[in-house]
């Protein structure tokens, strides 16, 4: 069993483990799965101004931000005490074709050429890390959810509109991958 | 405090998304060029369990742990949806992380993810800041 733990868990344990969190949070709190709507309630907290948007009574939704303080524990756990963190057994032919595109260091989750602090001063670090982040964040906002609330929580009720998101957030994932990477290389 | 239980359910979230690799870079690229299962697999499982999960709660009829009925609040149709959820698919690709793994990679040690944290809640703000003015 700890064996089991310890290497990297395939689909179909993580895939319904995660389908779970649905009833949990329905069940034990009353909560529509969703993360994205954490970063409102960070922006209602910390700078609301006199913005609309942020004029609601963000402390009704503080077990979002317990939610995702606990992702962050999580992840370290699971780096310090599961293995979590080697190397990515990627297809060979996504190997290529990022190697192709310049990616030269495979040995972890994230690849360091991109992903550091020395890169973050370069252009094509701040647009993969800065650029990338606002576009996460205002496109998740606007959408009214992300991965979670919208292709998760949402499919499971059958809503149209997170069927729409969902399409919407892959044409973006594949404009990006096919048309635009190649020139932030 | 009934705020601990979703910390803890968090740590549960965090470390899944760890082990299944899905706050690898590597692995959202992988999906996007349609060249391995994994991530199709992850989410089409999860949907498949989160909508049995839901259609027994409805058919059963239950109630949540503290008695209250359980509210499935509907997802309006707007123009929002194809515009920023265009918009977060490429910012998906470029980083890797939709909102959830980002603190999980932040948990992994990754701390320049702090700063993709960052321009995240600056990119909700802006949103807020201008909402009135996009079309919905």
């Amino acid at each position: 069993m700890l064996e089991f733990i310890k290497e990297p868990w395939p689909w179909y344990v993580a895939g319904p483990l995660i389908g779970l969190f649905v009833p949990l949070l329905l069940i034990f709190g009353n909560k529509n799965f969703g993360i994205s709507s954490s970063l409102r309630h960070i922006c209602a907290m910390c700078a609301p101004l006199n913005i609309k948007y942020f004029k609601y009574d963000w402390k009704s939704e503080q077990w979002s931000l317990f939610y995702v303080i606990g992702i962050m524990i999580g992840g370290f756990l699971a780096s310090q005490y599961l293995m979590g963190g080697g190397k990515v057994d990627i297809s060979t032919q996504t190997v290529q074709d990022l190697t192709a595109l310049g990616v030269t260091d495979f040995s972890s989750y994230l690849p360091s050429d991109i992903f550091s602090w020395n890169e973050l001063l370069s252009i094509k670090g701040f647009i993969f890390m800065g650029i990338g982040g606002i576009l996460v964040g205002f496109g998740t906002r606007y959408a009214n959810g992300c991965t979670s609330g919208h292709s998760i929580s949402g499919l499971s009720n059958l809503q149209f509109s997170s069927l729409v998101a969902t399409i919407s957030f892959f044409v973006g994932g594949l404009i990006m991958t096919h048309f635009l990477l190649p020139f932030i290389f | 405090m009934k705020n601990i239980k979703f910390l803890i359910y968090g740590i549960i979230f965090g470390i899944i998304l760890t082990k299944a690799e899905v706050i690898s870079w590597f692995r959202i690229q992988e999906m996007f060029r349609f060249q391995a299962f994994h991530m199709y697999g992850i989410i089409g499982s999860a949907v498949v369990v989160g909508a049995i999960s839901i259609l027994i709660i409805k058919k059963l009829k239950l109630k949540s742990s503290n008695g209250e009925a359980i509210i499935f609040p509907a997802k309006p149709y707007d123009k929002g949806l194809i515009i920023g959820g265009t918009m977060f698919g490429l910012g998906w690709a470029l980083t890797g992380a939709c909102p959830g793994p980002i603190f999980a990679i932040i948990g992994n040690g990754y701390s320049v993810f702090l700063i993709t944290l960052m321009f995240a809640t600056i990119g909700a703000w802006v949103y807020g800041l201008v909402q009135e003015k996009l079309p919905h």
